[in-house]
């Protein structure tokens, strides 16, 4: 069997490739769920109604899908410009760290609207500067940022620990490890009454479509792709790659950060170091299940959502261990790439 | 003679595109035989099918009588076919050895027999006069040797029929020289040799009986020593073409110069004090032997490198210190030496490829925003004054020709009206037809008063396009001479790195 470039990638293949590849990694995890006695289609059924069958499961998966949506946006604007961002988690921890210390400390006492645009804005300014340095390092020295940005994410995580620990531990929370809570009027009101549901959903979105902006349609968005697909044509061209990576790394880590206080603001209160099941790594499937497009990100992050909420409740219901959302997630990772091959590829005959 | 290989009425469609028609060929033994076209004529499918990579819609291949599987590049290799790419296969990690054993030995086995094999690459190196070092890094070496280790490891794996795809496209004349007496020699040895090309004077040089192919369709037949370059070109071409010739013309002021620049990165000294001046009007041409400076000079007139010393000066002000986006600001229009890697961006449409340089202007952009329509107007305006043909704005770029991919770039430079154009290899791998074309864009830019500084490794086209010329050589620049005064053998000197010609003879 031999591939071919195809000339032109149809339109109609390329949305439907994602829901292939999800399709493929059901059909994949359905023999796990099997081995595990239990009929696929009840597990499934059971998935479904656990993340979407009433209004508190609803509103349960899209708490959870919210982090997904900025680290999925984080990923894809960096992968688009072939930055190998993998510390989203770091980063995250990062923006999160950021917001837990300066809303009890810092900004209390402050105007609400005012003190949570400044956590925010603080959060994402955390994340982006974490990215900077692997990036220098990739600039400067050529090292490469997958490994850098890959192992400052234990470093943050660690930091987290050493912080909440010992300066930040919160007197109050009877020895466990957590920093102490944001005081309430900082916190992200309810979106929906009598949930966790948070407007950090809207923060999401909104992110997903500036980004959808900023890619599609600005001067930087097209200099950070071409620089992604060849650098060497985009420097003949007079893109400055430094300024544009630079750039990229913002924006990225940003995102990241971004997620981390958006959750401690509008979910937890304080940040620990089991805030995130892995968050960042996530938003790497949510990226790549997306095609790197903002909107697919926003329907993969509920996917992924959906999977792992589900997960929980099918679990409980049928006694198949929830590490199958872990399997789900990797598989359809999987069948993510060879579907991308195949929109970009044919059989040749 | 007996043939050793027979095509007989081989046919490929790719899509609406009938890229083999009905093509039948035969090879003897200890023959040389060209494969001539333009590009797209098919010649590389045919090869290709050949080879075993496509499998042919109808028609048959023999090897010795025998048919060959279709589709099987592993029963061509048994069969004794080998084929050298265009782009080589090698493994630039991997020692030029190791190279030429992988995939020939047993998976199995548990230790390979390293030293049995040297002294049967050795003997082969010797053999056929293609002398390598056993032990270099294959990323070590210059294009000419790569080739070298892709003959020798086609000739390890007992081939006795060897096709060359383009094999001349990468390769310096004197390099290209002696890879075609290489193969005469094979041939004499027994071993017969298709090679592809588009070149005339190889065609002529090299081959002992001369295919024609246009259009997916054999259209010729000839013993090379029966034929003529003008009845091939002609063959080839369907219609008469005749490359532009340079008029005569007073050339104006000097617009650029470089004086005494040198440019060092790391411990190399790519230019080395090297004095032009360009005027208006007029071509420059650059000549030398490949590897000598010209990209460097190509970087340096690009903006993407700095001279270390001396200044660069347009119109008397010092542009060292101008980048891409300013040198084209300034009236400097750009063709970079590699179109595919530098010249465009494959996967991104058109107007973006005709409007990236100028992105920020506030022709196509406005508070940061791109102003797609007019990047798209702009597209198509190029498109259809510089005649691209295939494409439409939003059209991926990567599907275009080299020729039209060339003209996207050419009408990208032209259509803001350069005062300087530096051209570095701007007809590298195009067809005649598209020759002819590039070359009466630059002879329209001069006469409308651009100066050209035109950068090629093919002596024909720098000689007949240049006002005056000087030679490239370890990174220095012989004094100008006027076109007029360039033949053969003053040029072979220059090239050689004899500046001071008259005094030598």
């Amino acid at each position: 069997m031999r591939l071919e470039r195809r000339s032109h990638v149809p339109l109609a293949l390329a949305a439907t490739t994602p829901l292939a590849a999800v399709a493929a990694a059901l059909v994949l995890a359905g023999a796990f769920i099997a081995l595990a006695g239990v009929s696929p289609l009840t597990a499934y059924a059971e998935m479904l109604r656990g993340a979407l069958g009433s209004r508190l499961s609803l509103t349960e998966m899209l708490t959870r899908a919210t982090p997904l949506m900025l680290t999925g946006l984080a990923a894809a604007v960096a992968f688009r410009a072939r930055v190998w961002n993998i510390g989203a988690e770091g980063q995250f921890y990062a923006g999160a760290l950021l917001a837990a210390w300066a809303g009890h400390s810092l900004l209390a006492g402050w105007p609400a609207p005012l003190a949570i645009a400044l956590l925010m804005l603080g959060g994402m300014v955390a994340g982006a500067l974490l990215l900077l340095g692997p990036l220098a390092l990739r600039l400067g020295f050529g090292v490469d940022e997958v490994v850098t940005t890959l192992l400052l994410n234990f470093v943050v995580v660690l930091f987290v620990g050493l912080m909440i620990e010992g300066p930040l531990k919160d007197p109050m929370a009877f020895g466990w490890p957590q920093s102490v809570p944001v005081p309430g009027d900082l916190r992200l009101p309810d979106l929906v009454p009598r949930s966790r549901l948070h407007v950090g959903l809207l923060v999401a979105l909104a992110a997903a479509a500036v980004v959808w902006l900023i890619n599609a349609r600005t001067v930087w968005g097209r200099e950070m792709k071409a620089a992604g697909l060849s650098p060497r044509a985009a420097a003949f061209a007079g893109v400055s790659l430094p300024r544009t990576l630079v750039g990229v790394a913002l924006l990225s880590g940003g995102l990241a950060g971004l997620a981390g206080a958006v959750e401690v603001l509008g979910s937890t209160g304080y940040v620990t170091t089991t805030l995130s099941p892995g968050f960042g790594y996530a938003g790497i499937v949510v990226a790549m299940l997306a095609a790197l497009h903002p909107a697919g990100v926003v329907a993969a992050a509920v996917f992924v959502a959906t999977i792992f909420v589900g997960a929980d409740a099918m679990s409980r219901a049928t006694g198949v261990p929830s590490f199958i959302a872990d399997v789900i997630m990797a598989l359809a990772l999987l069948s993510m790439l060879v579907a991308l091959l195949f929109t970009t590829h044919r059989i040749a005959r | 003679m007996t043939p050793v290989l027979e095509l007989e009425a081989i046919t490929k469609r790719f899509g609406p595109l009938l890229a083999n028609d009905g093509i039948s060929l035969s090879l003897g033994e200890g023959e040389v035989l060209a494969l001539l076209g333009e590009n797209g004529a098919g010649k590389t499918t045919l090869m290709n099918i050949l080879f075993g990579h496509y499998r042919p819609d109808s028609g048959e291949v023999r090897v010795m009588g025998r048919p060959l599987l279709p589709g099987r590049p592993r029963a061509a290799l048994a069969a004794g076919v080998g084929m050298v790419h265009q782009h080589f296969t090698l493994a630039g990690n991997l020692s030029v050895l190791e190279n030429v054993m992988i995939g020939s030995e047993p998976l199995l086995r548990f230790r390979s027999r390293r030293a049995e094999a040297r002294a049967r690459l050795l003997s082969l190196a010797e053999r056929f006069g293609l002398p390598v070092t056993p032990e270099a890094r294959v990323g070590d070496l210059s294009v000419g040797e790569r080739q070298r280790v892709e003959i020798l490891k086609a000739l390890y794996r007992q081939a006795r029929i060897l096709i060359l795809d383009e094999p001349t496209a990468v390769l310096a004349r004197p390099e290209a020289e002696r890879l075609f007496e290489t193969l005469r020699g094979m041939a004499r040895e027994g071993l017969s040799v298709i090679f592809i090309s588009h070149k005339l004077h190889e065609v002529m040089a090299a081959s002992d009986r001369v295919v024609v192919l246009r259009a997916g369709r054999m259209v010729a037949e000839r013993a090379t020593r029966d034929t003529t370059p003008a009845e091939l070109a002609e063959l080839m071409v369907g219609s008469r073409v005749v490359r532009p010739r340079r008029d005569r013309r007073a050339s104006g002021d000097v617009v650029l110069e470089a004086q005494a620049v040198t440019l060092r990165e790391g411990e190399t000294t790519r230019l080395d004090c090297i004095d032009f001046t360009l005027r208006a009007g007029e071509i420059l041409g650059i000549v030398g032997v490949s590897g000598n400076g010209q990209a460097a000079l190509g970087r340096l007139l690009s903006g993407l490198a700095r001279p270390t010393e001396g200044r660069l000066l347009l119109d008397g002000q010092d542009l060292s210190a101008l980048g891409p986006r300013t040198l084209g600001r300034a009236g400097l229009g750009r063709i970079p030496e590699d179109r595919h890697a530098e010249g465009v961006i494959g996967d991104l449409p058109v107007w973006e490829n005709a409007t990236l340089e100028r992105l920020r202007e506030p022709a196509f952009s406005s508070g940061g925003f791109v102003r797609r329509g007019a990047a798209r107007t702009h597209a198509q305006s190029l498109i259809e004054r510089f005649d691209i043909r295939g494409a439409t704005p939003d059209t991926r770029t990567r599907l275009l020709s080299g020729g039209n991919m060339q003209k996207l770039i050419l009408g990208r430079v032209l259509a803001s009206g350069p005062r300087v154009i530096v051209a570095n290899q701007p007809t590298r791998g195009l067809d005649e037809g598209a020759i002819a074309s590039v070359h009466a864009r630059l002879l329209e830019a001069r006469a409308q008063g651009a100066a050209v500084l035109l950068i090629s490794e093919e002596l024909e086209e720098a000689v007949g396009l240049s006002d005056r010329l000087q030679a490239i050589v370890k990174g220095r620049l012989s004094a100008p001479i006027a076109a007029e005064e360039a033949d053969a053998r003053r040029l072979g000197l220059m090239m050689a790195g004899v500046w001071d010609a008259q005094n030598a003879a």
